[in-house]
């Protein structure tokens, strides 16, 4: 795809989201619209998948785990615009019955979603167990595992984050959402989480940092990743992004993390967001 | 059943062997282990088969859940740690990935129970039954001897889906068959009889064996069955014999809270109430000593069987 196209298809991704959350007036809008541009480059651009024959074992493709589960309405939006269910079924998320469940999981069924998550801080350590899996059957396609920062202060990060250079799981790409809010505030209010960069390289990883809302350089952070890949050592991306990127009263503001718009606010938010590949 | 005793051996010994087995009969059979190597007897399998064999360091939580990864692609794997570090510190990360996603995940837990020993209450989990049978998805065996945990840890690896194999550290009497195969859900008849059904599970089967010969001096006739799988439990094997004996002791290394015991009570409620005792820990917490001296000290040995017996079918008059 053309960056020109990635960027429409995230503006619809946006919409959907807003449209999501708005509909069932619950779920986590603000990192959602934040991380959309990286998973829709990953999606429709980056990763080697084939959603119309989706499996379960990922054997032969790229795989994806979204660790911080709560941005589940970015991924039901992509995974539906990319073709792996129905794009008309993102209208039954957080609904009784629906396979959209608030936090993805694999037991109702919805093509695409391999494992659940929600409880944070252990996508990475599946993404850990799955890059390895890859390296016992010879597959060299890579594992990417999207998590948050807030979700850096669990401690099976730092389990995860210990394992994979010490046994050269080096088919693994990490990325941290960095958009430095969590529910309760700044995560240097919150919980300081000091300079990741050097955290992460300490414990011997490669890491690239990328503005994570520009959808050219987020391409190229994912061109030099996999060029990168098979080097002895994970790889992580720190992707600087801005919690609900594209809606102005949304942007860089915490309150948006976990709370839904109001028929106005859901109005004034789409307003901003052009329809690009029509609503579901 | 032949009561014999073929030899004294640790049911982890067991589990090792039968990772082995487990592991020639199909290549997808990988293990991992928290810094307990030696301890939970995965040596053997991780020296003939080194690239099968992940060791993940003192970090359960990323063990549990890169198992669940490796699950994924068709692999069979098994975590290998004391079964405090298998069940509680993990209860999240079992619940989230192996449980709820359903994964094909086999979690071998080691030193259960008081019989773990002198290292105290720490590391005797005595809840780990309870936690793990409240999982949806989940299948629990608590096999009884050496043979038996041989015979289990090769049907959990054929088995498709979430298991908790539950074992422990001292020798004890290995008198199952060993050529026996290992039939999940389905209860073993040990000793037919028409007064009392005893349940036992794990190390507490050969206690109740040994309590046979003396009820049976008092004149009372015991039915003695293994329930080594707690989840799913053989309900009609239960019912069936109630039907008959009209009263129960249940026995176990673990709480009356979440064990063998809480799971015969609830079927008796349901369908067939009766006279019941129950054998296990009663809401405390271990503590050190040797396993010998601790299965006397909680009243988890013969005598306290027998005494579950006397007032139950005294009870039942």
């Amino acid at each position: 795809m053309t960056i020109n196209e990635l960027e429409r298809t995230a503006t619809q991704v946006r919409r959907d989201i807003i449209r999501m959350v708005h509909g069932c007036q619950s779920g986590h809008p603000g990192g959602s619209l934040g991380a959309t541009d990286i998973v829709t480059a990953l999606y429709f651009d980056q990763m080697d998948i084939d959603p119309a024959n989706f499996r379960m074992d990922g054997n032969g493709e790229d795989m994806f785990f979204l660790s911080n589960g709560h941005i589940s309405p970015m991924l039901y939006s992509i995974m539906a615009r990319r073709g792996y269910f129905p794009v008309s079924e993102l209208a039954t998320f957080r609904r009784l019955g629906t396979r959209l469940q608030g936090h993805p999981t694999p037991m109702e069924g919805l093509p695409g979603i391999r494992i659940a998550s929600g409880s944070l801080g252990q996508g990475l350590s599946v993404a850990c167990g799955a890059a390895q899996a890859k390296k016992l059957n010879g597959d060299k396609h890579l594992v990417f595992v999207l998590m948050g920062d807030g979700e850096q202060e669990e401690g099976q990060i730092w389990e995860g984050a210990m394992y994979a250079p010490a046994k050269g799981v080096d088919n693994l790409v990490a990325i941290i959402d960095y958009n430095k809010k969590q529910i309760d505030g700044s995560t240097d209010d919150v919980m300081n989480l000091g300079d990741l960069r050097a955290k992460y390289e300490a414990f011997g990883w490669n890491v690239v940092e990328v503005s994570g809302n520009n959808m050219q350089a987020v391409v190229n952070t994912l061109k030099f990743v996999r060029e990168n890949a098979f080097q002895g050592k994970p790889q992580l991306i720190l992707a600087h992004t801005v919690m609900g990127k594209g809606v102005d009263f949304m942007e860089n503001n915490h309150k948006w993390h976990g709370s839904a718009p109001n028929d106005e606010q859901a109005a004034n938010a789409l307003s901003q967001l052009t329809e690009t590949l029509g609503d579901y | 059943m032949d009561f014999k005793i073929q030899n004294q051996k640790d049911t982890r010994s067991g589990f090792g062997e039968g990772l082995l087995e487990a592991g020639r009969r199909n290549p997808k059979v990988v293990a991992f282990c928290a810094d307990l190597t030696p301890s939970v007897k995965m040596g053997d399998f991780a020296k003939e088969f080194p690239e099968r064999f992940f060791q993940t360091g003192i970090a359960e939580a990323n063990m549990i859940d890169m198992a669940a990864g490796m699950a994924l692609s068709g692999f069979v794997p098994f975590t290998g740690t004391f079964a405090a570090f298998s069940t509680g510190r993990v209860y999240d990360q079992i619940r989230q990935c192996v449980a709820y996603s359903n994964k094909n995940v086999k979690i071998a837990a080691s030193h259960a129970g008081v019989t773990l020993g002198e290292d105290g209450a720490t590391h005797q989990i005595l809840e780990d039954i309870g936690l793990m049978k409240m999982l949806p998805n989940m299948t629990v065996i608590v096999p009884c001897d050496f043979n038996q945990t041989k015979a289990a840890t090769i049907a959990a690896a054929e088995y498709e889906g979430p298991v908790y194999l539950r074992f422990g550290r001292p020798k004890v009497p290995n008198f199952t068959p060993a050529d026996e195969k290992f039939v999940i859900g389905k209860a073993q008849m040990l000793q037919e009889g028409t007064d009392v059904t005893i349940f036992a599970c794990g190390h507490l089967v050969w206690k109740a064996v040994q309590a046979l010969p003396i009820l049976k001096e008092m004149g009372i006739n015991a039915e003695l069955i293994n329930i080594h799988t707690i989840k799913p439990l053989d309900v009609e094997a239960v019912l069936k014999s109630v039907k008959k004996t009209r009263c129960v002791v249940t026995a176990e290394e673990h709480q009356r809270n979440g064990g063998l015991g809480d799971s015969i009570a609830q079927v008796l409620a349901l369908h067939d109430p009766c006279p019941m005792e129950m054998v296990a820990v009663n809401d405390v917490f271990g503590q050190s000593g040797t396993p010998d001296e601790l299965l006397t000290f909680f009243h988890l040995d013969t005598p306290d069987i027998v005494e579950a017996v006397k007032k139950v079918v005294a009870r039942k008059q």
